[in-house]
């Protein structure tokens, strides 16, 4: 046990440096323009997208980050599927993938094994191909994947773009960092962490192949900034967002954790980048902190007509991952994110 | 009764729970809790909140917070909101730019003599003794109080306003006195409060002013 205690410092997306201080760092970098760098830096969206010709581009991504699960293998799974995700926020293609690595000397290499095997499933689940990678000696253990795929230029998925009286769709619960943290902290039931992992090793590839077929305004992943922090960079301030939060999917034994006060340091972060956007018309502090809790491998968010919503909702239950309309677009209101 | 608990070097959600532990087997009395970053003090805080309990946050260090969270029976159970809002505000002001900051944004408070208003002088200091204090109750504070000829007599030694000066610096607002002012009175090596500034910075920090008061 004390071993697989080490592996796991708490990590997966709470990990993540705080949006505020990334936004400080980022601002400070020169924009290179370039008319085939079609996203960017610019709108903080999932991943890069290069244009090679009319109708191609590829899109590039990397993420990785330390062990949020004691079981080497399933860590693999996730960090994959959460790697991948990027792609698939952007609507495009998994084609190769490549490993990093950090890993301490003197570990036992066969938990090495464990967590490569588990992101190459998850690589080829994805129909990509594991290309090579990189490792290096550290202190503790990170593990995750750059990757490359394609898009059709005229088809990308932006983070932004949402129009008044779009509806709101999340394709996964919320809660999983707070369980992997109650987890931590020998706090949290089997069945909760099932669930949690269940919904992490879920590829959004079939998702974003779901919703493909349909006139997306706005596409994101529901990672480290929480479901409000990406909504937030999904609404730029243009338009306001209003959240029904008894519609909001999340995995139930967040809700007991979260009034347990099992909470990371990595949402009290994402609140203090969103709060002054937000009117919490609701006073449920559980509530709150899911929305505000940082997912590792979370679902897509994504902004549509409302008319293709119960369309589209329809076929991604058919996926039997909890997702629902958690919310439709206004013209911006006094506060961005108004939270019913 | 006081329990004290050292969660330095511990990662949310550590601190909030090992002080929860402790909360539940207190009927009165406080824990302190030592923690190393905002963030943390911000969970024990909002945990606090939540319980409906008393709590204060001091930063002493970079590397080092006290949150005091209050258990007293009965007595607690209807905590006045807004006293718990006031206290909340006082202690937990910050420069750390994640932290919610009280001070105003650049409101400045320019103090050109040691008493305020024309007329009686006797008059005229205790004004500006009652002026200083009230500054320390304001809801939001100025981000730099600027002292200069007869006002430089306030942030030195014997002083009637120095605590309160002391107090509104521990909150982060930056109290500046002219060196030169100093000299002029042979005060420079009386100053207790703050810092000495000169003509360039004092024009500068008018000029970047979105308010300036004067009494």
């Amino acid at each position: 046990m004390g071993k697989e205690i080490v592996f796991c410092k708490g990590g997966g997306c709470t990990a993540k440096l705080g949006p505020e201080v990334l936004k400080h760092v980022l601002d400070k970098l020169p924009k290179v323009k370039d008319p085939n760098l079609l996203v960017g830096f610019e709108g903080s969206d999932d991943a890069a997208v290069y244009r090679i010709s009319d109708d191609l581009a590829i899109v590039q991504t990397l993420d990785f980050f330390p062990p949020m699960v004691e079981d080497p293998y399933v860590f693999g799974q996730i960090a994959a599927a959460n790697a991948l995700s990027d792609i698939y926020a952007m609507g495009g293609e998994v084609k190769t993938a490549l490993n990093i690595v950090c890993f301490p000397e003197k570990m036992d290499l066969n938990i090495l094994g464990k967590i490569l095997t588990g992101g190459n499933e998850k690589v080829m689940e994805a129909g990509g191909i594991l290309a090579g990678g990189h490792s290096i000696a550290d202190a503790d253990v990170k593990y995750g994947l750059s990757v490359t795929g394609t898009i059709n230029p005229a088809k990308i998925f932006k983070n932004s773009g949402v129009k008044p009286k779009d509806k709101l769709i999340l394709t996964k619960p919320l809660g999983v960092g707070i369980i992997a943290t109650a987890n931590r902290v020998g706090e949290a039931s089997n069945e909760a962490m099932e669930k949690a992992i269940k919904s992490m090793t879920t590829l959004n590839k079939y998702a974003s192949e779901i919703i493909r077929k349909y006139e997306i305004h706005a596409c994101t992943d529901v990672t480290g900034f929480g479901l409000l922090g990406h909504l937030h960079e999904m609404l730029q301030n243009e338009y306001t967002a209003v959240l029904q939060s008894k519609s909001v999917p999340y995995i139930k034994e967040a809700y007991d954790y979260a009034n347990e006060f099992l909470l990371t340091a990595a949402g009290q972060r994402n609140r203090n980048f969103v709060e002054n956007y937000i009117d919490f018309e609701t006073d449920d502090f559980a509530i709150q902190e899911i929305l505000f809790d940082p997912q590792t491998s979370g679902g897509l968010l994504f902004s549509i007509n409302p008319e293709d919503a119960s369309k589209i909702l329809k076929e991604l239950e058919s996926l039997e991952m909890p997702c629902a309309i958690i919310g439709e677009i206004t013209k911006l209101q006094e506060k961005e994110i108004i939270i019913k | 009764m006081k329990k004290t608990i050292d969660a330095r070097g511990m990662q949310c959600p550590l601190p909030v729970i090992e002080t929860k532990k402790v909360l539940k087997d207190l009927t009165d009395g406080m824990v302190e809790v030592f923690v190393d970053n905002e963030i943390a003090v911000q969970n024990l805080t909002k945990m606090a909140k939540q319980m409906k309990l008393k709590y204060l946050s001091e930063k002493i260090t970079q590397d080092h917070y006290i949150v005091r969270i209050e258990l007293a029976p009965k007595a607690l159970e209807d905590v006045d909101k807004e006293s718990n809002a006031n206290q909340e505000a006082k202690l937990a002001s910050e420069t750390d730019q994640c932290c919610p900051d009280i001070r105003e944004e650049s409101t400045v408070v320019v103090l050109p003599s040691d008493h305020m208003g024309e007329g009686n002088e006797q008059l005229g200091k205790a004004l500006m003794k009652g002026f200083i204090y009230a500054l320390t109750e304001l809801e939001k504070l100025p981000k730099t109080i600027l002292l200069y000829n007869g006002g430089a007599k306030l942030s030195v030694e014997g002083s009637d306003s120095l605590e309160d000066l002391k107090l509104l610096e521990s909150q982060g607002v930056e109290i500046l006195t002219c060196g030169t002012c100093l000299n002029f009175y042979e005060i420079s090596d009386k100053l207790s409060v703050g810092s000495v500034t000169n003509m360039y910075a004092i024009a500068e920090i008018m000029r970047k002013a979105s308010k300036i008061i004067k009494p």
